[in-house]
């Protein structure tokens, strides 16, 4: 496979990852806890899409194939989307979709962090600019978790089962396709192995603070980067894609 | 519903450096570091600034309605204070 | 907007002809009311209800709109309409805060609005069933309440004009959004310019009535506008917003649902201006009264909200204490 073409594939997962978790976070618009938290998670959310579009937009052009950022967004089926499971989870309560956050969070600061010195120039770019949105969401999702790990017995109850059901879906964050391969030797993304060490770091820290305990994990769950997903993210491909599926080739 | 109540908070705001923080608006909010969060997430959505102050507002002293007069009349008589008080030879220019 | 703390601490008046003729005089002077200024307690009732109504509007606003964000047809659109409702609760937070400083707390008035004691906006009780509802309720929803926020920047009380020059600058967008969105489907597939069309024949009616009954059945107006809480009757700002509106409905070859509507020469002091047709007010006060079609499941899901919240808001109370607590502890282990 040409490079171009890899990076392409590569980039189109990494939009995904973006996408999905942004969709999740704005299904809370409207609902939040505080009106404060209302204001907060949309910015979180926003930020998401805005990576999301510069990705599809430029893996759209590498990959030459006519497809634009919304092409990519809408139109594709289920085992086309490569985002990891993680993303893709319900909301749940606040404390799982804080934690969720704080994870995919702990894992892109580092990533993007690596990725200024991509020897790909609109990468460093990207990677400049999302490097200082997600050092927030760690602080955002972060306090949160502490605020709930060590709040009142309740919250503490739920940030606990909110660990036991997410802590599953982190290791996939460091796997790699064959196309995300082909870009890591070429220097274009980093390797996200490498960042494990880091990412231990800001949940230990967290986790300390919350009074957390990482759990042990006999069975990782993972296959969104290869296109298998939950049943849940059926259902929410089929909000996500409506208009686009409903009303064909039109323009919005 | 809960009984306590989310303490308010009273946020100010630099807009860029060179200006003072400038008070925009209140928040609610448990303890300073989510204080300091949400103003972010609140009054800086359209790149109003570059700092924030938050203070609870519980901790602010402010002077007596009642007393306005006797707090800021007494400044209005003394034109003495401003140099449109003093004449200058026209010649002099700007001074 | 400014806190507790600043609100004085006699709030009990004696309203005498005297006060309440010097009070007026300085309305009169158009000198901005503070929120720790002496003030009658009408006055006070009046905003913090006004206020707060405002406030609430703004929140239950978030949900008709909210409904579209998951299926919005583009990433553009679905960046444009998450910013707007996010908006939107800001906009509620800075007027919660606005009537905050007038001593009643949001948690109250958060109350006050699930219990059903305190309104918000009717139009919010209409459904959105497709997507064009998002272009109409931008384009017709926010520029009549444009309308009357306007004027508001100019309020007597000082803290709820400088909520509205906040909110109104930050609006500016949103009306703007709603018709491009409106343009781009009129402009669109048959299918498109149908839904645009049956979204105009919705939204137009209930619009109109946002801006409250006729003048001469308006029961609030006297007062508030001797106060500058309001500065234009609700028939004159209904008939800006017809004039406004009806000419950009026409340049994007929507019609509006009112054979009635003709141009008449006379209107405006003769500068012409449109005339409407009887709006159907038994239709207004059901929607009020709780009868319209989304009255209770608007305020269902914001008790959801505030419901599932609960256990949030209370850990991160829980979490301040305990925080407060071991600096203590720290401090005087130092000592």
């Amino acid at each position: 496979m040409k490079p171009a073409a890899a990076l392409a594939d590569a980039l189109i997962t990494l939009g995904d990852d973006h996408l999905i978790l942004g969709h999740r976070l704005s299904q809370w618009c409207g609902h939040a806890p505080m009106l404060e938290e209302d204001l907060s998670m949309p910015n979180m959310a926003l930020d998401m899409l805005g990576q999301a579009r510069n990705l599809y937009t430029y893996a759209g052009g590498l990959e030459n194939k006519g497809r634009n950022e919304d092409d990519l967004a809408y139109l594709r089926t289920d085992r086309e989307y490569k985002n990891c499971l993680l993303v893709e989870r319900p909301n749940g309560d606040f404390a799982h979709t804080m934690l969720r956050q704080l994870y995919f969070a702990a894992f892109m600061h580092p990533f993007w962090q690596a990725a200024t010195t991509s020897a790909d120039d609109k990468i460093q770019g990207f990677a400049e600019k999302a490097v200082k949105e997600i050092a927030y969401h760690i602080r955002h999702a972060g306090e949160w978790v502490i605020r709930l790990g060590d709040g009142t017995e309740e919250s503490a109850q739920r940030m606990g089962e909110a660990v036991i059901a997410l802590h599953g879906y982190t290791d996939e964050l460091f796997s790699t396709t064959d196309t995300m391969q082909i870009c890591i030797e070429a220097n274009l993304l980093p390797d996200p192995e490498r960042l494990r060490d880091q990412w231990d770091q800001t949940i230990e820290q967290v986790f300390a603070e919350a009074f957390l305990t990482i759990p042990e994990i006999p069975f990782p769950q993972e296959g969104g980067r290869d296109g298998r997903h939950t049943e849940d993210f059926g259902h929410l491909l089929s909000e996500l894609q409506y208009m686009q599926r409903t009303y064909p080739g039109m323009t919005w | 519903m809960s009984t306590q109540h989310m303490p308010l908070w009273e946020v100010f705001i630099r807009p860029r450096n060179g200006l003072d923080h400038k008070h925009v608006g209140s928040i609610h909010a448990a303890d300073s570091k989510m204080a300091l969060q949400s103003a972010r997430d609140v009054y800086t959505r359209r790149e109003e600034g570059n700092s924030i102050w938050v203070v609870q507002s519980r901790d602010i002293i402010a002077s007596d309605p009642d007393k306005a007069a006797e707090n800021f009349d007494p400044a209005g008589d003394k034109v003495y204070r401003h140099p449109s008080f003093y004449d200058i030879p026209d010649d002099v220019g700007h001074m | 907007m400014y806190s507790q703390g600043l609100i004085g601490t006699n709030t009990e008046t004696e309203e005498s002809e005297e006060f309440l003729a010097a009070f007026q005089a300085r309305i009169d002077r158009e000198e901005k009311i503070e929120a720790n200024d002496p003030m009658p307690e009408a006055y006070r009732k009046t905003l913090i209800r006004q206020i707060g109504q405002h406030a609430h509007s703004e929140i239950v606003g978030m949900l008709p709109e909210g409904n579209w964000i998951t299926r919005a047809p583009t990433l553009r659109r679905k960046l444009a309409l998450l910013a707007k409702v996010q908006d939107e609760g800001g906009h509620g937070l800075y007027l919660y805060s606005a009537a905050e400083t007038l001593g009643i707390s949001r948690e109250q008035m958060t109350e006050e609005l699930l219990t059903g004691k305190a309104k918000y906006s009717s139009i919010f009780n209409y459904p959105t069933p497709s997507w064009a509802d998002m272009g109409a309720i931008g384009w017709l929803v926010d520029g009549a309440a444009i309308m009357n926020q306007v004027p508001l920047c100019r309020c007597s009380f000082g803290p709820y004009a400088r909520a509205m020059v906040r909110i109104c600058k930050e609006e500016s967008f949103h009306q703007r959004q709603g018709y491009e969105l409106m343009s781009v489907l009129a402009k669109g597939a048959p299918e498109q310019k149908q839904m645009a069309q049956d979204a105009l024949n919705r939204w137009w009616w209930p619009s109109l009535m946002m801006f409250g009954p006729y003048d001469s059945d308006s029961s609030h107006s006297d007062q508030n506008m001797e106060w500058k809480i309001k500065r234009f009757s609700n028939d004159e700002l209904r008939q800006k917003f017809v004039d406004a509106t009806v000419p950009q409905a026409e340049l994007i070859g929507l019609t509006m649902p009112d054979p009635d509507l003709k141009w008449n020469p006379d209107r405006n002091k003769g500068q012409g201006g449109y005339d409407i047709g009887e709006i159907d007010w038994s239709e207004f006060w059901r929607v009020v009264k709780g009868g319209g079609p989304m009255n209770r499941d608007r305020i269902a899901a914001r008790t959801k909200a505030w419901e599932d919240g609960a256990w949030v808001r209370e850990a991160a109370l829980a979490h301040a204490d305990k925080r407060r607590a071991r600096r203590a502890a720290a401090q005087e282990a130092a000592e």
